[in-house]
């Protein structure tokens, strides 16, 4: 059920709108994420909802109370910095007790609950160290305990991950994750890392210069991007042009190739140009290989990945990546060869501006 | 390696250190050899005997009373510069004042740490001396006579307000950079957190800064200390501080006892060098944290 | 408005009446030398005096000696620390903070209980000894600020590259010193002169105690003596001071033009 509501949020630097009509519902304990590029907004409606930006228009509601005029404060919300903010003169117990002190807890329920967060991060035996002697991933699991510590309604993280290494990116985001479903608080989390948003999301809200261009589940967003933005910032994909043979048999030409698409082509002629996508993974060189349509061309290049063999292929004109799992005795197509690249229909969706 | 390319190395490291022997007889010369001499004079008598009576001779009334004249002067115009420059730099940096206002004032604090010496002390006699310019306004326009209420600007008020003229500007100078080193997001963490301003400055940020805060005070301290020239032109020989006893001990030998004047001069250097030293200690303090 | 913000105006209110009113005093003062009017007598009074200008002169003099033989004395050392001898960096360092730490009374005591007529190296036994001795503790008084400009200023054109870089092309050290370094280092040069030179140009206690006819001294004697001419004095030695800081300022703006590229 709905937790968080976020209605026409609007918010203008000057004259420069940043946030435009953002709406959004998020249900209680679910994990949002929010992608996009520098500058796209998704921090800026992060830091309305912790009252750091007050909205040049909309509503905030988390639990059915208007939360839009209240300050900072008395919000009662958590938030993950991307440069951690650990307050450097206090140690990790007294970070982690910050907002149980602030709020007047009695000293004993500060220590009980101190020591259980701790034991959350995995992190009691370094209660007394100070952040300057703790690593970045360190620091960062202490500033979650501290956000969630006073039990906050909602988390929001704000780039939490940027700033560390690849390797711990990858074992911190899977550790909130986990922390995050055994307490079943409802997350917003702010990324521009497409990977990190599709691994550990319930939802995940693609934004696009301050307005949100699709909200889906990390499969939906994948694999039906719903605009053009979408489908090129997830994922590596493919943009062909196609020329339109029979609009009402949804048939288009490549090249050579023929490609009867499962999607509607809507208004366009005999003739038009058509823009469609297609994700490098989708086919297969294999004679046995499912599909029904086929693709020739001639190799550009291939290279090897190490997981992953990507080979450029020439179809009339486009040249389209196209990628397959290593195996031992997988044989690398050369190049000049000419292949047939085998998809389904379905795979092949229609580019929408 | 063979021996015959060792002396070539040698000789490239005895150039070396050659090279730094022009400065260092400098400072020898003028820095480091004057100043020992008067520290170990300081242990001896005029005619060459070994002896703590100098450093005891520091303990009569007059040059007691002259030590505390000057730590208080000293302490005072450091307290006062430490605060009232503590509100400046805060209000150009976190005060949400437009960016202009931040560059005059450390323009001009640059400026007004610089101009002590005998110039000011005539710049406050000119505005607050009998005559000055705010007392003959108070005069006139609010019929309130400052010299009435026992104010004189010849004397220890007197003096710390004209020290606190540099005092201020350079606490300003030292403080600002160590203010803008407070992180944005410190406050915001402490916001969402759940506290308020005053727990913020309280918790936080008043611990963050306190060793830049006390560390720049001791150096106005040992600044205001070692100060002789406003001191002179203001009060001349009446406020009987350290550097004015010492000055009329260098002209005159008023004490009857040239090495008592060296233990004076050893006492105004352990007193400059302590306040240094725990300012450097808290400095490095400070910026551990700000890793 | 916020509250913080008007706590910040109300601040900077305070700094305002503090530093204006005295300047502002002080200028005035100096205005009423004649009797019922404002006028620049005070002024002109100061600048027909001839020890003013003696002093002036004199000062300027001992500024310009400071300066060259200061720098001389800096500019290689710190070269060379940063080249050749890096690990007598703390000690050049410390040093170069000493004059900060140790009063100029208790060094210039020094100087005459070291330096005086019956010493071997009598430097106040003469004119021309004295005057040396006076450039000498005006060197060490300004040190800390030559050191911290020329050294600065090393560090932001890395030194270490531009010298291999000469050398390779074949030069010796006098034309690497002078035609390469001293003209990249020239802004930190500049700011330390002119620091030096407002130093110099207010400073009482050297001179007073070696007994030298410097502008410092001889302000103290006519506040001594005059009533309206120390207020113009004090307005001069101002402005002094706010032309010397504005030639830094002009100098470090113009040093930024030069692309220095890590």
């Amino acid at each position: 059920m709905s937790f968080l509501v976020l209605e026409n949020l609007r918010k203008s630097f000057g004259q420069i709108q940043v946030v435009k009509d953002f709406n959004m519902s998020i249900n209680k304990g679910e994990f949002v994420s929010f992608l996009g590029p520098s500058g796209c907004g998704k921090t800026t409606v992060l830091r309305m909802i912790a009252g750091f930006e007050t909205p040049s228009d909309g509503t905030i509601t988390i639990n059915g109370t208007n939360q839009t005029r209240l300050k900072t404060n008395q919000r009662n919300i958590g938030m993950v910095f991307q440069a951690y903010a650990l307050f450097p003169n206090m140690n990790v117990f007294d970070n982690v007790a910050f907002g149980l002190k602030v709020a007047g807890k009695p000293k004993a329920e500060i220590e009980s609950r101190v020591r259980e967060m701790l034991k959350l991060i995995s992190l009691d035996h370094l209660a007394d160290r100070y952040p300057y002697q703790m690593s970045g991933g360190q620091q960062q699991r202490v500033a979650l305990a501290r956000a969630l510590a006073p039990k906050p309604q909602v988390l929001l993280l704000d780039e939490p991950l940027s700033a560390l290494d690849a390797k711990i990116r990858v074992s911190l985001r899977e550790e909130i994750r986990q922390i995050q479903k055994q307490l079943g608080i409802t997350t917003v989390f702010v990324t521009h890392d497409q990977e990190e948003a599709l691994s550990i999301s319930d939802r995940i809200v693609v934004m696009n210069a301050g307005r949100a261009d699709q909200i889906g589940t990390p499969s939906e967003i994948y694999n039906r991007p719903a605009t053009r933005f979408v489908a090129s910032f997830v994922g590596t994909l493919n943009i062909i042009e196609a020329t339109v043979i029979d609009p009402a048999a949804n048939t288009v030409k490549v090249g050579d190739n023929t490609i009867i698409l499962r999607e509607s082509i809507g208004a366009l002629k005999g003739g038009d140009k058509l823009s469609i996508a297609l994700r490098p993974e989708a086919g297969s060189l294999s004679e046995s290989a499912r599909g029904d349509t086929a693709l020739s061309g001639k190799v550009i290049s291939s290279h090897f990945l190490g997981s992953v063999i990507r080979t450029k292929v020439d179809v009339g004109g486009n040249q389209i990546s196209f990628d397959m799992f290593n195996s031992p005795d997988a044989v690398m197509p050369r190049e000049g060869e000419m292949v047939t690249l085998r998809f389904n229909a379905s795979d092949f969706l229609i580019v929408r501006e | 390696m063979n021996a015959a390319s060792s002396p070539i190395i040698d000789r490239r490291t005895v150039i070396d250190w050659l090279g730094i022997v022009p400065f260092m007889i400098f400072a020898l010369m003028f820095l480091i050899v004057p100043t020992l001499y008067l520290v170990v004079g300081a242990f001896f008598t005029p005619d060459g005997h070994l002896t703590f009576e100098n450093i005891a001779g520091l303990f009569t009334p007059t040059i007691l009373s002259a030590y505390w004249i000057s730590i208080k002067v000293s302490l005072a115009s450091s307290l006062g510069g430490a605060l009232i420059g503590f509100f400046l730099a805060w209000a150009v940096v976190l005060g949400g004042l437009p960016s202009w206002i931040r560059s005059s004032l450390l323009t001009f604090s640059g400026v007004a740490s610089n101009f002590a010496g005998v110039p000011l002390a005539f710049a406050f006699i000119a505005t607050l001396g009998r005559t000055g310019l705010v007392t003959v306004f108070l005069r006139e326009w609010f019929g309130f006579n400052l010299y009435s209420t026992g104010f004189n600007l010849l004397s220890f008020f007197g003096l710390t307000i004209t020290y606190m003229f540099f005092q201020i500007p350079l606490m300003v100078l030292i403080l600002t950079p160590a203010l803008d080193g407070l992180k944005k997001e410190w406050r915001e963490a402490s916001e969402i957190l759940g506290a308020s301003t005053w727990q913020y400055w309280r918790m936080v940020a008043l611990p963050i800064l306190w060793p830049s805060l006390l560390g720049t005070s001791l150096l106005l301290f040992a600044n205001a200390f070692g100060a002789i020239a406003t001191a002179y032109a203001l009060t001349g020989s009446s406020l009987n501080i350290v550097p004015i006893l010492l000055y009329a001990q260098i002209r005159g030998d008023v004490l009857h006892n040239p090495n008592l004047g060296y233990a004076l001069a050893l006492g105004m250097i352990v007193i400059t060098g302590l306040s240094n030293i725990l300012y450097i200690w808290l400095r490095m303090r400070a910026e551990r944290w700000q890793k | 408005m916020k509250p913080a913000k008007i706590l910040a105006w109300v601040a900077i209110a305070v700094g305002i009446i503090y530093f204006f009113v005295p300047l502002l005093g002080t200028f005035e003062f100096s205005l009423r030398m004649r009797r019922g009017e404002y006028s620049f007598d005070a002024y002109e009074s100061v600048f027909s005096d001839a020890a003013f200008r003696a002093t002036f002169g004199y000062s300027m003099l001992m500024a310009l000696f400071t300066i060259i033989f200061g720098m001389l004395l800096v500019v290689p050392t710190a070269y060379w620390v940063r080249l050749r001898l890096p690990q007598m960096r703390p000690v050049v360092e410390f040093l170069t903070l000493m004059p900060l730490v140790i009063p100029a009374i208790v060094v210039v005591f020094g100087y005459l209980r070291l330096y005086n007529s019956s010493s071997y190296i009598p430097f106040t036994g003469s004119i021309m000894g004295t005057n040396i001795l006076l450039v000498m503790s005006y060197i060490t008084l300004a040190l800390p600020y030559m050191y911290r400009s020329v050294d600065t200023a090393m560090r932001t054109i890395d030194v270490r590259t531009l010298t291999e870089a000469a050398e390779i092309l074949g030069a010796k050290w006098p034309t690497i010193m002078f035609r390469c370094i001293f003209p990249n280092v020239m802004s930190g040069v500049l700011s330390g002169a002119f620091i030096t030179f407002a130093i110099v140009m207010g400073e009482f206690t050297m001179a007073a105690l070696l007994n030298r006819p410097a502008f410092g001294p001889y302000l103290q004697l006519v506040g001594a003596n005059k009533a309206y001419e120390p207020s113009a004095l004090a307005v001069i030695a101002f402005a002094i001071t706010w032309l010397s800081m504005g030639l830094i300022q002009l100098v470090t703006r113009f040093s930024k033009l030069a692309p220095s590229r890590a």
